[in-house]
């Protein structure tokens, strides 16, 4: 049966099983490739979007449960927070391969966007989710206390 | 664009890649592939009529950073402006680029004077063409961010306005290079990734992310058992999932081939197959631990290469004061974020591949081989990888044939197969275990005076001497004060498939050395610094002594810690580049936890400092998964590991600081893709066996 979500502001009818994660939909049938699959059980947040703001998994997040929400993928996700971030992590090279990155910042605009000026642990709780193998997490660190103190001026 | 000037004419100006015996060889196996866009400039430059620059970078970019260090070694002679300098990875071709692969964190070292000399030949050419221009000698004239200028006459012209003469000019083929002393870029903090943005807006494509018309998606259901083969299969329940387009066997496997992932994922979910396990792998962890130390112990079924790496080695047993060592490591996943995937299409004689990959020479082979075609009617575009830490590496190029193979039975569509995490972990590669037992005759003066190695290790290349097993124990400078060193390695071979793992044989080797000089300094009542600086010193090795006293220095060695804190210290050589690294470790609930890391690399000359400082911070992460949780373990020849619920790696709040020093040198360059790897468990050992008194004997840690 079709199922009608709301992705980076536009309405979109999608014909799919509703058992269907949500981000096999992003990528294949919206082509919103910036959300990438890591571990396909919510363990690496590689998948990371917003569902009404929140951080979440969307290999995890079935289609018929997406039905209703604002889902923003890292292609859309905008505001100081997210601009600050982006320019944090370019500043800092923060990326090697890359690939977990998109993840990274959706779930650091939402860290920001919940608590403006994160402690350090703060920052290891909200990110403890989000894996990088390439271990780029000293920069992600910094860079989202970059954002945290661009944000705040 | 084309400039003028052909392809033979351009690879001309970089010398080794048309003349070079190994390229004509490699240019009559392979026959090349597509060509590169034509250039004056020749395979590894182009310039835009607006004078931007691209760079062709032959090596692959797996998050190590090498494109902008490719990119700096050229903008570097060829006096580009940096902000105008954008990198593209170079299509598979033997012909233009040489053996393309990046391994043994050797992109630098191997470019360093071909990149240069691109660098430079293409300078002379915009040089040319402005005192043909100005009629004034070349020699007068200086290049600066892309403008040639004339000081005594204030003429200058960009390269944009001196393109088409430049174009026309005859490339030397010996340009003068600069002195290091002259750098602008290499060395300074000016040299930075060139794809932080695409990798931080989710505009970088990946190889998971290509979309071409009538592309179709594939899985493969693999054996649960390692070296299983499918014996039967019922496609039926498969074949009703909507969306499935086709099911059918493969060497490897079943293949799912279906219109998107969902539908190939539920379609592969649908299958049952019987497997034959026939040729498969049986046993447990705990039986192959056993196998390995019988076999150490000479009571195994595979008979040893022996060496001598110092002395005759003698017969005669070791004598008085014998210390013996036994260390076991397991196999290990790479796990890099993006799963294995490959896109392929076959249409007749000729495969179109797009992949991250990291051996693209050898890929470009294997996939000719299964398609029965010849090497050069491959097309294998190379695109940056979502990691690869050498999965993507492996000698078989298993995940490209495998892709091959299912793409020749699709009518010529394009098929992009997806391996899911739990293929990635089960079905292999990984690093091979190990098992390494020493002796240690100990002198009075509480040195060394004989060691003796025994190492079992799976080979990861079919032929040859089994070096890998012993790298970064071969050579070590702990052997100064031994009359002899001599060992055994056993390579035993079996269906549990083994294969480069970022730093190799260093990532068991490193731990071993590093190790046993730190228990060997505490039974001679010795501080572990200054223990290894009486081996430095004795071999008369002021590269290591130098590193040991900076290291030292910035780690505040030697100075109280408090708070149930105590440093590790391990100084160990990949691949040419020397790295120390001195860890701070304390155990809570039982469990070491490190929380800062003072590292110091000798890479020789720093080409692009910030990218080092990036690779000993990533693989002093990539170690420390290794250390504290890493281990792929059997049972019943299935992997007991299936995804990062049971295969954890270091998150956010496991990362230590990481202080990075780097060593001012006027060496040649070395890497940094792997060095940073291996000290980092042997530090965090030494900083417990100071904190407990006891030694580590295996890995992982936890």
């Amino acid at each position: 049966m079709p199922y009608e979500i709301v992705v980076n502001g536009r309405a979109h009818t999608v014909e799919e099983d509703g058992q269907t994660p949500l981000l096999w939909i992003l990528r294949d049938m919206l082509h919103l490739t910036g959300t990438k699959y890591g571990c396909g059980i919510a363990q690496c947040g590689a998948c990371t979007v917003h569902v009404d703001g929140q951080a979440m998994r969307s290999c995890s997040l079935p289609l018929e449960a997406a039905v209703g929400s604002q889902i923003v993928t890292i292609e859309a996700v905008a505001g100081v927070e997210a601009d600050a971030v982006r320019a944090a992590w370019v500043e800092r090279d923060v990326p090697q391969c890359g690939f977990c990155q998109s993840g990274q910042i959706m779930s650091a605009v939402a860290l920001l966007r919940l608590i403006p000026a994160p402690t350090d642990d703060d920052i290891d709780q909200a990110m403890s989710g989000n894996i990088c193998r390439c271990a780029t997490y000293n920069r992600i660190r910094a860079a989202i206390h970059d954002a945290a103190r661009t944000v705040s001026a | 664009m084309i400039l003028g000037g052909s392809l033979v004419g351009g690879a001309l100006v970089v010398g080794y890649t048309a003349t070079h015996p190994m390229a004509v060889a490699g240019a009559l196996l392979s026959g090349g592939g597509v060509d590169p866009e034509p250039s004056a400039f020749g395979p590894y430059i182009r310039v835009a009529p607006d004078g931007a620059v691209t760079v062709v970078n032959r090596q692959q970019e797996l998050g190590q950073g090498i494109h902008a260090g490719m990119a700096a070694m050229i903008a570097e002679e060829l006096d580009a402006d940096w902000s105008r300098v954008t990198v593209v990875t170079a299509r598979s071709n033997f012909r233009a680029y040489g053996p393309q692969a990046s391994v043994g964190s050797r992109s630098i070292s191997t470019n360093w004077d071909l990149m240069r000399t691109a660098g430079a030949a293409a300078r002379a050419m915009f040089v040319g063409a402005a005192a043909q221009r100005w009629q004034v000698p070349p020699r007068l004239l200086a290049v600066r961010d892309g403008v040639v200028s004339h000081q005594s006459s204030s003429r200058s012209a960009t390269f944009a306005e001196l393109l088409t003469d430049a174009a026309r000019q005859t490339p030397p083929q010996r340009p003068t290079l600069k002195s290091v002393s002259d750098y602008r870029l290499i060395g300074t903090e000016r040299v930075r990734r060139k794809d932080s943005a695409p990798k931080s807006t989710g505009a970088q494509i990946y190889t998971q992310d290509v979309r071409q018309p009538d592309l179709l998606i594939a899985m493969v259901a693999h054996s649960p058992r390692l070296g299983g083969k499918p014996a039967r299969y019922d496609p039926s329940d498969a074949r009703k999932v909507s969306g499935v387009v086709d099911v059918f066997a493969i060497e490897t496997g079943v293949a799912v081939v279906a219109e998107s992932t969902a539908a190939a994922r539920r379609g592969r979910d649908a299958l049952r197959v019987e497997w034959d396990d026939s040729a498969a792998e049986r046993r447990s962890s705990p039986e192959l631990v056993r196998y390995y130390h019988d076999l150490a112990a000479g009571r195994g079924d595979v008979s040893p290469s022996d060496f001598a790496m110092k002395g005759d080695a003698p017969e005669t047993p070791f004598r008085g004061d014998v210390v013996e060592f036994a260390f076991d490591f397991p196999y290990l996943a790479h796990a890099p974020m993006e799963t294995l995937d490959c896109v392929a299409a076959v249409r007749g004689w000729d495969v179109s591949i797009t992949s991250g990959a990291h051996l693209p020479s050898i890929d470009q082979v294997q996939a000719a081989l299964t398609a029965r075609t010849i090497p050069g009617r491959v097309d294998l575009e190379v695109i940056p990888a979502g990691g690869s830490f050498g999965r993507r590496g492996v000698m078989s190029a298993d995940y490209v044939v495998e892709c091959v193979r299912i793409a020749r039975r699709t009518n010529g569509r394009p098929v992009k197969m997806i391996w899911t995490r739990e293929d990635e972990m089960m079905a292999g590669y990984f690093r091979p275990m190990s098992h390494h037992r020493l002796w240690v005759q100990m002198g009075d003066d509480g040195l060394p005076q004989r060691w003796r190695i025994h190492t079992v290790c799976q080979p990861l290349v079919p032929i040859g001497p089994n070096s890998q097993a012993i790298e970064g124990i071969d050579g070590s400078p702990y052997f100064a004060t031994a009359s002899t060193v001599d060992g055994k390695v056993f390579s035993p071979s079996f269906a549990v498939p083994p294969s480069f793992w970022r730093s190799v044989g260093h990532s068991h080797g490193g731990f071993v050395m590093e190790h046993v000089i730190d228990q060997l300094a505490r039974r001679a009542g010795r501080d572990p610094a200054a223990y290894r600086r009486t081996f430095y010193e004795r071999a008369g090795d002021k590269r290591r002594l130098a590193l040991l006293d900076t290291l030292c220095r910035r780690a505040g060695w030697g100075e109280p810690l408090g708070g149930g804190w105590a440093r590790g210290i391990a100084i160990h050589e990949t691949y040419g580049t020397l790295v120390g690294q001195v860890a701070e470790v304390r155990l809570e609930h039982g469990r070491p936890r490190v929380r800062r890391v003072v590292a110091v690399a000798d890479c020789g000359i720093a080409v692009a400092p910030d990218q080092i400082r990036a690779q000993m911070e990533g693989g002093i992460g990539f170690g420390l998964s290794a250390a504290l949780f890493g281990a792929v373990t059997l049972r019943d020849g299935i992997v007991q590991q299936t995804n990062f619920d049971s295969y954890p790696v270091v998150r956010m709040s496991d990362m230590p600081a990481v202080e990075t020093h780097i060593m001012p040198s006027a060496d040649r360059p070395t890497g940094m893709g792997e060095p940073g790897v291996p000290p980092i468990a042997p530090a965090i050992a030494n900083a417990l066996l100071a904190l407990t008194g006891h030694p580590t004997r295996s890995l992982p840690i936890i």
